[in-house]
Parts: C-alpha cells; structure tokens; sequence
C-alpha cells in the first residue's frame, strides 16, 4: 500500500492522534510556562527554603528520565492511592518536565535584565512585584524568546512518550495502523512526517513572533 | 527637607561612606563634586535606599526613612532620579515610560497621566517623540525624557546621579539645560556631576567628596574661588 493510500485510509487513526498529541503538548506548554515561572521566581527567592525546593525540583526534573518520571506519576503514585487517568499523568509529567527547563531559561533572562531597570522602576515608587511584572519579565521573556520555542518544540516531541501509558497519541495511533496493516515502516513515516510538520510551523510561527517584537522597539 | 546624620555605607570591608552629615533644605540645589570613588554616588543612591545604608540615619521630610518599619515605596514617589546610564524602558514608547509609575503607582487615570506627560514632554522640547522606542532617540533626548518620567511623579526632591557622564560632548547641553530650568522653578535638587561650570552657575551650595567624607562645603564662590582644604584644590586644579 502506498504512503498516501494508507494515510488516507487510516486518517481517522492519524487525526485523533493528532487530537491527543496536540492536547497534550498544549496543557504542557500551558502549565510548565507558569509553572516555569513560578520555580525561576522561587530560585531567586531571598528565603533559602523556597530556593532550596526550587533547585532540588529544577535538578531532579533535568536529572532523571521522563519515562521514568511519567511512570512514577502514572503507575507509582497510583500505588498510595493517587491515580490519574492517563492522559492527566501525561499532561502532568509534561508540564512539571518543561517547567524545570523553562525555570532555568526564565532565570537567565531575568537576571539578564540590566540592574539599572529594577533600579529605575523602584525609584519611582514601584513595588518589587509590579517592577518585575511591567518592566523585568516582559523585557526577559523577549530576549529568552528562541530558547522557549526550542523548550515548545521539546515538548510537542518528548509528548511522544506517553504513548507507553496508554494515551491513543500519534505515536500511539501509528503502532496500531501498523499492528493492523502488517507495516512496520509506513506509518512511521506517516507520523514523523507530521511531527515534523507541527514543530517546524512552530518554529517558523516563533520567528515571526520574534521579528515582529524586534521591529516593535528597535525600528 | 532632607537630614543625613552620620551616614555610612561599607561593602563587605570596604567602607564607601565614612559618616556624612547633611541638611538639605527645600529649594535648595546642592551640587556634589569629587572624585572618582570618592562615594558620591554612593551616597546620591542612599538618599532613596537604592543602596541600603550600614549605619546611621536619614530622615526625609521629618521622618525618618532608615528604620525597619518605613515603608521605602512611599518615599520614593516623592524623591524622583535620574541616572547615568538613563535606564528607560527599551520596550515602552516615552509616553508609556512617563505614565506608567504615575498610573500603576498613583492610580492616577491614564488621561490624565498621559496629559501630564504631554505637559512635561513639552517642558523638556520633546512632544513630537512621544510614541517613539527609547532605541530611537539620541543620548540627550534619553535623558531628557528620563527626567520627565520623574517628575511624571510630582517628586518633592529630584536625585542626579552624573545625569550627563554618559552623553557625547554635544548632548550635554540639553539636558543641563533642562535641568537648569527645573532650578530655576525652585526644584530642590541633589546632584553628583562632573560639570564644574554647571555646578558653579547652578548650585546654591557645592559640597566636595573624598575618601568617603564630606571635606568642604559651600556656596559656588566659596568652594571654587578660595577652597579652604588642600583636597578641594588639589581637585579643581586638576578638573577646572
């Protein structure tokens, strides 16, 4: 059978693995932004504590596998008790996995803010929270920009992964056409090709973004 | 309207401020002069606790602003800076870098924020930049809004910290003479420069800075014309 015959035929496979990927990569985008945000402040925290939790999370997160994080979560947690149905263990284990990359490209960009930002703003009677929402974050965020399109990207291929636990994602709908079909290679190729599709619009989206901030104030 | 009472300041074993004491009255323009590393801006940015100070006290407007309890915020509204390296917004336009305190801080309507705005740009020749980037403005121009982004705030007291170090020759004169203008309206103003003429023309009193103290200080005439210590003259004949 030929590529676009079986992408054809089985698209109603390919496209509710689509569905899923794309939820998935979503709400892991969504929640380890905030997420992102929320441990890059508590690093910078003036409490050790709350900076010792943060290091401990960013470190454990970059140092272990997600497979085996996603497998703690869904098939560990489950065993005290705490179950999650698959898809909530997916979205979990991709939010907490890029909030500790997207932490560390926060932090950088916000200590890449000039002092004198911080300095000018508090001297004109702002707080330190509202220094840090109008004048620092939006100042970091831009020139971390690039680095989160790659943690986005990131993601939308490492939610691959929770195919394992069972979620019908495009990895997963690709290893049931071929289960059906005796193929082993067409819908590979079929689901690669569309990966390769969502993270190169992606990335091309992310440019354009950039470039239109870039002309904003530098024109 | 300010009093410093043995004012110290040391980082780690460096000790920066070695106990200033100062009256600043209101309308007054006190000019600080001195060396490099001499402290004065050191000093300048303890005024506002942008450097926390290490001992002593500083009291502004009868209250004093060194204590745990005093809420720095608050003061700072009232005691607007300007900066060597101007520090504007880069991703604001000049009238969002002028309202924004004014509006997020004050709680003033953005109007009438952006009519006060208009109002100073005008003070400081530059209405028709007023949906411009900072990166779309000259060195001068930066500074110029900088000081209307401070006043934007209606401070009682403005703080110069070597506002014209950071300008190519030409651009100096342009934002001296802004700042001359504010004098002139009475402004009480605490400024660290490099510009012995400005200083002597604009300064009701000179005070000069080394090692960390206050060696002399006076008016213009006084300072300049018959230094009582040999630092101040070693100094000015070096910079005059």
């Amino acid at each position: 059978m030929n590529i676009f015959q079986m992408a054809y035929d089985y698209r109603s496979f390919f496209l509710s693995g689509l569905q899923y990927t794309l939820l998935l990569a979503v709400l892991g985008v969504f929640f380890g932004f905030i997420l992102g945000i929320i441990v890059s402040l508590l690093r910078m925290s003036k409490f050790w504590v709350l900076r010792f939790v943060a290091t401990a999370w960013v470190e454990f997160l970059r140092g272990t596998p997600m497979l085996v994080q996603l497998f703690l979560i869904h098939y560990g947690l489950a065993t005290v008790g705490i179950e999650f149905t698959a898809i909530q263990s997916g979205a979990i284990t991709l939010s907490i996995n890029s909030s500790a990359y997207l932490a560390e490209i926060f932090r950088a960009g916000i200590q890449g803010v000039d002092r004198g930002q911080t300095e000018a703003a508090r001297s004109l009677g702002m707080k330190q929270g509202m220094t840090m929402r109008y004048i620092v974050l939006p100042q970091a965020l831009k020139s971390v920009l690039p680095a989160i399109g790659n943690e986005f990207i990131t993601i939308i291929k490492e939610s691959s992964i929770i195919s394992f636990i069972g979620v019908a994602d495009l990895m997963f709908e690709a290893r049931s056409v071929s289960t059906i079909t005796y193929d082993g290679m067409t819908p590979l190729v079929i689901v690669a090709f569309m990966y390769f599709i969502l993270t190169f619009s992606m990335s091309k989206l992310l440019g354009r973004f950039e470039r239109r901030l870039n002309t904003d104030d530098r024109g | 309207m300010i009093a410093v009472k043995n004012l110290q300041k040391h980082f780690g074993k460096l000790e920066i401020l070695k106990g200033i004491d100062l009256d600043i009255r209101k309308g007054e323009v006190v000019v600080v002069i001195g060396p490099s590393g001499s402290g004065k801006s050191t000093f300048l940015r303890c005024l506002n606790l942008l450097e926390q100070p290490t001992g002593g006290e500083i009291t502004f407007e009868g209250q004093s602003i060194t204590g745990k309890k005093h809420d720095i915020n608050v003061t700072r509204e009232k005691m607007g800076m300007v900066f060597q390296q101007f520090n504007l917004f880069p991703h604001k336009t000049v009238l969002q870098n002028i309202t924004l305190a004014p509006v997020k801080v004050k709680k003033l309507q953005q109007t009438e924020a952006d009519k006060i705005a208009m109002e100073l740009l005008r003070t400081v020749g530059l209405e028709d930049k007023k949906n411009a980037y900072p990166a779309q403005l000259s060195g001068g121009q930066k500074q110029r809004i900088a000081i209307a982004r401070a006043l934007a705030m209606q401070p009682h007291v403005m703080l110069f910290d070597e506002p014209t170090s950071a300008l190519d020759p030409e651009m100096v004169g342009e934002v001296l003479e802004v700042m001359k203008k504010l004098a002139v309206a009475g402004m009480t103003m605490v400024i660290v420069t490099h510009e012995m003429g400005f200083a002597r023309e604009v300064g009701d009193r000179i005070l000069f800075m080394d090692g960390g103290y206050i060696v002399e200080q006076g008016t213009p005439a006084e300072v300049f014309g018959h230094p009582q210590h040999e630092r101040t003259r070693d100094f000015l004949s070096k910079v005059l």
